[in-house]
């Protein structure tokens, strides 16, 4: 007996090292993937002494935190989510960056000026940069990073969005990526040439996606250059020393950083923890200083707990009407049916205080002109707040007129109509409350659960009728969010449609006027919302735990954290 | 029997075949794509990734091509895990899930056949009704309530053990413990069925008359005969416990080959959507035929045609 299990036991090693041998002469066989393979395999054996020193967390020069699972990437130009931002902005740095105030400030570049007409920016370099692998970083880089992001063979998200300012974007994007109007004139001088002004264009270059990457490494290694530790080449304050897929990522702060001497934590390790409660435990365990994945369940009990946050960020979550489909063709319907919405009771009780209940388009977090100030409270000055939260009654009968002007009163005639969805965080909770609340206008809805990628692919393709959707802001600009209402973008799941509207967010884009910008800009916000092109519902925000003896750490609106800086007090 | 070993291991290529194609043309089916996100690409940018992964091509040329790398052994990249092949992430995650899974397998065989055996020496005694009650639990209790129950108690309350990943020997024995809680109550239930049976054997009968002992009689001579259902069911055990749980390595974050399974399809990362299942499917195909050849050892009686 015990020789059969023995037996059976060979057999079943002896045919996994048989299939394990197998996966690698056919990584090999393949000359691109040759790279790739080593390097995995490479990172495989950091991964063990890493996470050896990685253990040693009590000298209080390590930082374990959670802000997600494994990154799809963390690529600079790859990368198009927030997770993977937040670890990039801990490796690299872009000629510019963001303060604790979130005002844009100098990074690799020391100093840079605009041209009177907007169009040239030149940028100086400081003195003596270099690459955490200890070589010279010079403008070249830059060039030939920007570049990158502008090359259909590297097919960056977010080339288009960032780029197409810059003079020969078209051009290089189709192919010929030396047309893209970047240059070096000397090591330390970066110049960029756009196409029209953007006056926003400070803040384009302190995104994650345009900071410097070696092109050595990236020859050498192709895509699998940031899945290994020896060729993920970093030009900020940490460089990493593991990757271990679904497990953790660990960073070491890069001694050849130029503000190195600011940098705390020797060590960062992120925990790449994707379910909530596995992080929540971990928490309580002490194994890890901060998560940002928190239970829902648990919010109701950490209420009030000083290790609990909420903070906004520049998000809004909001339901998309088919404009383009009876009866939603008519404003006064998408204005009755967005009235009836109690928005306080949504973001306080269903969403658990989450979410911030929404009184306009553009949330908080968002800037205006002025240095330090916020559009929304220009709105709030200039127009009033769109929705009075604190007035719902008023709200739902002015809802059941409007509804009755339109010719369905007390929701007679109107069609039975479909929410789309799909079943993620408060989704489902919310249109079950949607479902009711527009039952309160005689309004018959039923809630259709999709797979998000099912609900993203129809709500995109118009076959909905009203469903829910969500933006989160690339950058602090509110055009960003206002454009997704434009004629032709492709975010425009609802297909609204209003030439004011375009006229107003076309005028914004191409002013050299900082301020002409902006009321532009909320000239365009007004005309969506008297449109009732979509309803907003609520304002995102982050919440997290986050011990308290973990200090000098920042949240942004962008949904970063700055952890560089911190302390374990 | 190398005929047959011939003939069976033709006939699993056949199915992984099939399996393959099926699930190339079913998961392409299925709507949306990898790279369409909440925040839309601009159509520049999501013609460029296509073409790069050559998902711009006809879906039959796109089969072609797949099908013409997975003979040299090339599963392609992952889209979704940007800069791995798919190679790379099972060469990878295997081994993790394997060990996990293999000890598992050792765990429920090791007290699964005992406590069988034992209940059903006692069959109707009070022994005999506690195994059964604690192997109907086993049963009915999901993995994730086993594994939420024992961090809780083990990991957060008492903090005797790490609630995070496989860094030391000591980490193994919560999801071990919850991946083989299953088994093991099938096991035991399995082999007391059996067990039961072959005690009422006249052969039975005969060597206790002769004197062998109850122990001897048991362990030396029933088992043999009565842990044949149990090798039938480790095959396929071996291969659901050895290529990962989803619920248990989300759970204690273990970077195994499960999570990859259930993740790659809702991320509509084709390659490794393909990947995973050609790869469970073979290992599922292979150790049905090692399970029948142990069958050859452990039974006499049986041939292999």
């Amino acid at each position: 007996m015990k020789r059969s299990i023995a037996i059976l036991l060979t057999t079943v090693m002896t045919a996994s090292i048989m299939l394990s041998g197998c996966g690698q002469s056919g990584a090999a066989s393949g000359a691109a993937q040759g790279a790739a393979g080593e390097a995995a395999a490479g990172s495989d054996e950091g991964g063990a002494d890493a996470s050896a020193k990685a253990e040693t967390t009590a000298d209080g020069s390590t930082l374990n935190v959670q802000v997600g699972p494994s990154p799809e990437t963390i690529d600079p130009a790859l990368n198009s989510a927030v997770d993977g931002a937040n670890m990039i902005l801990h490796a690299f740095e872009g000629l510019l960056k963001f303060d604790k105030d979130n005002n844009v400030v100098e990074g690799l570049a020391e100093s840079y000026e605009v041209s009177d007409d907007g169009l040239t920016w030149t940028f100086h370099l400081r003195d003596g940069l270099k690459w955490s692998d200890g070589s010279d970083l010079t403008a070249d880089d830059f060039v030939y990073s920007w570049k990158r992001v502008a090359d259909p063979n590297t097919a960056a998200p977010y080339g288009y969005d960032l780029l197409n300012y810059v003079k020969g974007y078209e051009e290089a994007e189709a192919g010929n990526i030396d047309a893209l109007a970047v240059s070096a004139p000397d090591p330390q001088t970066f110049v960029v040439e756009l196409n029209n002004p953007c006056v926003y264009f400070d803040k384009i270059c302190a995104f994650a996606v345009m900071v410097p990457v070696q092109q050595a490494t990236i020859e050498a290694n192709g895509e699998a250059w940031s899945t290994n530790p020896e060729t993920y080449i970093t030009d900020g304050p940490y460089y990493m020393t593991e990757y271990t897929d679904g497990a953790q990522i660990v960073f070491t702060k890069n001694p050849n950083y130029w503000d190195a001497a600011n940098i705390t934590f020797d060590t960062i390790v992120w925990n790449l923890i994707e379910d909530s409660n596995a992080a929540y435990s971990a928490y309580q365990n002490g194994d890890l200083d901060m998560i940002k994945d928190v239970p829902t369940e648990e919010i109701p009990s950490l209420e009030g707990n000083p290790e609990f946050s909420v903070e906004p960020i520049m998000g809004t979550y909001y339901v998309t009407f088919n404009t383009q489909k009876e009866p939603f063709t008519d404003a006064k319907v998408r204005e009755a049916l967005s009235l009836a919405i109690d928005r306080d009771y949504v973001a306080g009780t269903i969403m658990q205080g989450t979410y911030s209940p929404a009184t306009n388009f553009v949330g908080p977090g968002v800037s205006d002109e002025a240095e330090g100030s916020s559009f929304e409270d220009v709105t709030r000055e200039k127009y009033g707040d769109h929705f009075d939260i604190s007035n719902y009654d008023a709200d739902l009968e002015k809802a059941k007129e409007l509804l009755a002007e339109a010719g369905y009163p007390n929701g007679e005639g109107f069609p039975e109509i479909s929410y789309l969805t799909n079943d993620a965080g408060y989704h489902k909770a919310v249109a079950e409350y949607l479902q009711s609340a527009w039952s309160e206008l005689g309004i018959t809805m039923t809630v259709n659960i999709q797979e998000w990628k099912t609900v993203t692919a129809d709500r995109r393709a118009g076959n909905f009728d009203v469903a829910r959707n969500g933006w989160v802001y690339d950058w602090d600009d509110p055009s960003n969010m206002i454009n997704l209402l434009e004629t032709g973008n492709g975010n425009n799941d609802g297909k609204y449609s209003n030439p004011d509207f375009d006229k107003a967010v076309d005028a914004a884009r191409t002013t050299t006027d900082l301020k002409e910008h902006y009321e532009k800009l909320h000239e365009a916000e007004q005309v969506a919302l008297n449109d009732a092109a979509m309803a907003p519902v609520a304002y995102y925000n982050d919440f997290w735990l986050q011990k308290s003896n973990l200090k000098n750490t920042w949240h942004s609106p962008y949904g970063y954290w700055y952890f560089m800086y911190g302390t374990l007090e | 029997m190398v005929k047959y070993i011939v003939k069976r291991v033709l006939f699993g290529v056949i199915t992984a075949f099939v399996v393959a194609s099926l699930t190339f043309f079913i998961m392409n089916l299925v709507p949306g794509g990898p790279f369409l996100a909440e925040k839309a690409v601009t159509p520049q940018a999501q013609a460029a990734m296509e073409a790069k992964y050559g998902l711009d091509k006809p879906l039959f040329v796109q089969y072609l091509t797949y099908m013409g790398d997975l003979l040299h052994g090339d599963m392609g990249m992952s889209l979704k895990k940007r800069g791995f092949t798919v190679n790379d992430i099972i060469r990878n995650k295997f081994p993790v899930s394997a060990r996990l899974g293999g000890l598992a397998v050792l765990v429920a065989v090791f007290f699964g056949v005992p406590l069988g055996s034992v209940a059903a020496y006692h069959r109707g005694k009070i022994v005999d009704n506690i195994i059964i009650v604690f192997s109907t639990a086993g049963i009915a209790i999901p993995s994730f309530l086993s594994s939420t129950l024992l961090m809780y108690v083990l990991s957060v309350k008492l903090k005797l053990l790490p609630s995070l990943g496989l860094d030391d020997p000591v980490s193994y024995i919560m999801p071990v413990a919850a991946l083989a809680l299953y088994p093991t109550s099938y096991i035991a239930r399995l082999m007391r069925s059996s067990m039961l049976d072959v005690i009422g054997q006249d052969y039975m009968r005969t060597a206790r008359a002769k004197g062998v002992s109850t122990f001897k009689a048991i362990f030396k001579h029933a088992l043999r005969n009565a842990i044949l259902p149990v090798v039938t069911y480790l095959g396929p055990l071996l291969a659901s416990l050895m290529t990962g749980s989803f619920i248990i390595e989300k759970i204690f974050t273990i970077p195994g080959l499960g999570h990859e399974f259930v993740s790659a399809i809702p991320s509509r990362d084709y390659p490794l959507i393909m990947g995973t299942t050609i790869f469970l499917a073979c290992f599922i195909i292979l150790m049905n035929v090692i399970v029948d050849i142990a069958y050859a050892f452990i039974d006499p009686r049986i041939k292999l045609k």
